[in-house]
């Protein structure tokens, strides 16, 4: 780790706090002087509903990513059972808005048909709250034990967790956890999960989740994170509460976690729990090694590949498993820090590259033959 | 109190399949201190060798019929079984050698072979579904087989020769599974019906017989049995075998048994090929005899329950292994047996072995027998 760990990124917090900032109100803009009577509503700017949906899964997986990388980037311990969060905030998100929808947002229509930004302001942000809210409290249940374990053992335990959340929800027959949730039907209405999610909520969150990210990592908290992932027991004897900041970051985590489950609840017509699955812990895992333990912008762009990989693979499915894995062994044989190792992407990055790049050549010229 | 029994032997079948699996967990966490992840898999590809044994078998020998039908005589039976743990005993060879030696070592020729080998097959498949021609995709496959393998090569020179962080090697482990359990999925290695077996029963056999007056299927015995002579030729390969007792070593202090002279690689490879033999067989046992429903992902439950009974018993300990299994199997089969009437639904099966895992490692983090190393600064 250089000296950047210490020092904030300029470049590209800039660009990107700008950038949001700019989107943001761009965004905003365009939806709030839309007309919000057909579907053409959710096509942005002449996008179909199927790239409409990569983008808004990129979204998604970015916000998962990110928010996994602050675990095991950060302090360097292995969750294994992200997905168990994940599921906690889709699954709570998809409850409230349906059995919550008298009471709390009486205005919304029932028939899942989508939802402006400004009329879906304020069931968006509570829903998102609330499933956050909840990932946060089971992350919190699920840390507060397990942070006693470190490594392989913390990976199993969490897996383990994961599992059982899967197998609670599947027995849970208020969101049918064993079939599929479309919505509730109450006498002879049925009320279906909104269709509040678009692009506009998801940038803000992955924004927001970016943000908070880069803010984490240069604080005094985000330097005790590092110090905890570098070495735990010196760490302890620095007087850092180890524990603390781990589940902290956990919690932390699981928020940010359940926030993204809730975006998905949000924009899925149906929930099932085969969703849930083991394997797509593992999808959020890759992206996380592949773009650098640690690093934030690494993971935030290994997201965005992955997600549209598969896509532009269509047709040929049952190939990108095995790509996966492949690229994982290989990756972890040539490259185990990831593409960006722990350096975030910036000018000093690109300048040493650069020169890592020049340099290899002129020692291969300046190689004793 | 019959029906106990009944449920208590059921338990002791099941257990025992996880104790088989979970020693293969146990000794290769003992000598190299990687979960490896790959092994449940295992399990699956020795259920797959075993049905692909009896057919091959069953065209040879005089009086069976081929593929998913039945070997009635005992000595094609065990033909299968011993093809396939000899298969699964290779694979976990392969598997070692081309993935997680040269994590440890510059070794780059196997993993060149072997990885570089899947990953030009699969860019050829890829380029095949791209509507390339057959030329093209092969000539596509081969160069990315020499990319990999130069990759390899030059990254594997500069390697640091040691221990690799536990995260890596996890991550590799994990990639193994993924790969296990997906390559069986690409259009050109199974077709659709032989990827997902529904009933496939190697063995017929009389249906029920009576122990102590309580009737359990002959299955569950011979399971039982099986596992027995598997784990009493293990413990004598362990205890009284030149190489068990550099096993021994190697688990015990890695660095002390090579300044001895134990060629650690040698000891690591021969404890993967061991525990994959051991997996095969639970693996050919399963479908074999009790004709379980089967896919190429049966493997991560199976591996992961079985892990949790290895933790269960002290991760590195080999009776604890067996033990572990055991009470794992009796706790799953007494929760569907009895769960239901103190209000815990049957559907919490596969959460019982999370549920144990959680409170062993919470109460007693090393297992029932494993020692808890003091943490060295």
């Amino acid at each position: 780790m250089g000296s950047s760990a210490f020092k904030s990124p300029p470049l590209l917090t800039r660009i990107l706090g700008f950038a949001g900032l700019l989107g943001l109100l761009f965004l905003g803009n365009a939806w709030v002087e839309r007309p919000l009577i057909d579907q053409s509503v959710t096509s942005f700017y002449g996008m179909d509903q199927y790239k409409e949906g990569i983008v808004i899964s990129c979204g998604i997986y970015v916000i998962l990513a990110v928010s996994l990388n602050l675990v095991n980037g950060f302090t360097g311990q292995f969750s294994l059972g992200h997905i168990g969060f994940y599921a906690v905030g889709a699954y709570v998100a998809a409850a409230v808005s349906t059995y919550g929808h008298a009471r709390l947002f009486p205005n919304l229509p029932i028939d899942g048909s989508p939802i402006g930004v400004v009329q879906g302001a304020y069931p968006v942000l509570l829903l998102c709250l609330i499933g956050g809210l909840a990932a946060a409290v089971v992350g919190f249940i699920v840390g507060l034990p397990s942070l006693r374990l470190r490594g392989d053992y913390l990976a199993i335990i969490t897996l383990g967790f994961a599992q059982i959340i899967q197998v609670v929800i599947r027995n849970i027959k208020a969101v049918d956890g064993a079939t599929s949730f479309t919505g509730i039907s109450r006498g002879d209405t049925t009320i279906l999960t909104p269709h509040l999610t678009n692009f506009f909520w998801v940038f803000l969150f992955v924004a927001l989740t970016l943000w908070v990210s880069y803010g984490l990592r240069f604080s005094t908290h985000g330097l005790a994170f590092l110090a905890v992932r570098e070495d735990e027991i010196a760490a302890e004897a620095m007087g850092i509460p180890t524990t603390r900041y781990k589940v902290t970051a956990f919690v932390l985590s699981a928020f940010f976690t359940g926030i993204a489950g809730a975006l998905f609840a949000l924009y899925q017509p149906s929930l099932s729990n085969d969703q849930f699955s083991f394997v797509r812990s593992i999808d959020t895992v890759v992206m996380v090694v592949l773009g650098g333990l640690g690093s934030i912008s690494g993971v935030a762009i290994a997201a965005v590949l992955l997600t549209i990989l598969p896509e532009a693979l269509r047709g040929i499915d049952q190939y990108r498993l095995v790509a996966y894995s492949l690229l994982l062994i290989v990756l972890m044989l040539t490259r185990p820090q990831g593409i960006f190792g722990r350096e975030e992407l910036s000018r000093a990055w690109l300048l040493g590259q650069i020169a890592a790049v020049k340099s290899w050549f002129s020692r291969r010229s300046l190689r004793p033959s | 109190m019959h029906q106990l029994l009944e449920q208590l032997l059921i338990g002791v079948q099941i257990g025992s399949i996880y104790a088989l699996i979970a020693l293969g967990y146990t000794m290769v966490y003992g000598v190299l201190k990687l979960i490896n992840f790959a092994h449940g898999d295992v399990y699956m590809v020795g259920a797959y060798a075993g049905l692909g044994a009896a057919g091959v078998l069953g065209t040879w020998l005089p009086g069976h019929t081929p593929l998913h039908t039945l070997l009635p005589s005992p000595f094609g039976a065990i033909l299968v079984l011993l093809t396939a743990m000899l298969l699964c005993a290779l694979l976990g060879l392969i598997i070692e050698q081309a993935a997680y030696r040269p994590l440890r070592t510059r070794s780059w020729i196997v993993p060149g072979l072997v990885i570089g080998g899947a990953s030009g097959y699969v860019a050829y498949g890829i380029a095949l579904n791209g509507n390339r021609t057959p030329a093209s995709a092969i000539a596509i496959g081969v160069v990315v087989w020499l990319g990999i393998g130069a990759l390899l090569r030059t990254t594997q020179s500069r390697r640091t020769v040691g221990t690799p962080s536990r995260l890596t090697a996890l991550i590799t482990a994990i990639g193994v599974s993924l790969f296990l359990e997906n390559f069986g999925l690409l259009p050109q290695i199974f077709s659709s019906d032989q990827r997902f077996i529904q009933r496939s029963q190697i063995v017929t056999l009389p249906n029920r017989v009576s122990v102590l007056g309580a009737s359990v299927s002959v299955q569950t015995l011979l399971i039982f049995g099986l596992s027995l002579i598997l784990m009493a030729l293990l413990t004598y390969i362990v205890t009284y075998t030149r190489i068990g007792k550099a096993v021994r070593a190697v688990s015990f202090d890695a660095d002390a048994a090579a300044l001895m002279g134990i060629n650690t690689n040698t000891v690591i490879a021969f404890t993967f090929a061991l525990g994959a033999a051991l997996a095969g067989a639970a693996g050919v046992m399963v479908t074999g005899l009790t004709g379980t429903a089967f896919t190429p992902y049966v493997g991560v439950l199976m591996g992961l329950k079985a892990f949790v009974a290895a933790v269960l018993g002290g991760i590195g300990n080999i009776p604890g292994a067996v033990v572990g299994g055991l009470v794992m199997g009796l706790a799953e089969t007494l929760v569907v047996a009895y769960g239901p009437s103190v209000g815990i639904p049957s559907t919490y099966r596969d959460a019982v072995a999370f549920f144990l895992l959680i409170v062993i490692l919470l109460v007693r983090p090393a297992g029932l027998f494993g020692r808890l190393a003091p943490e060295k600064v």
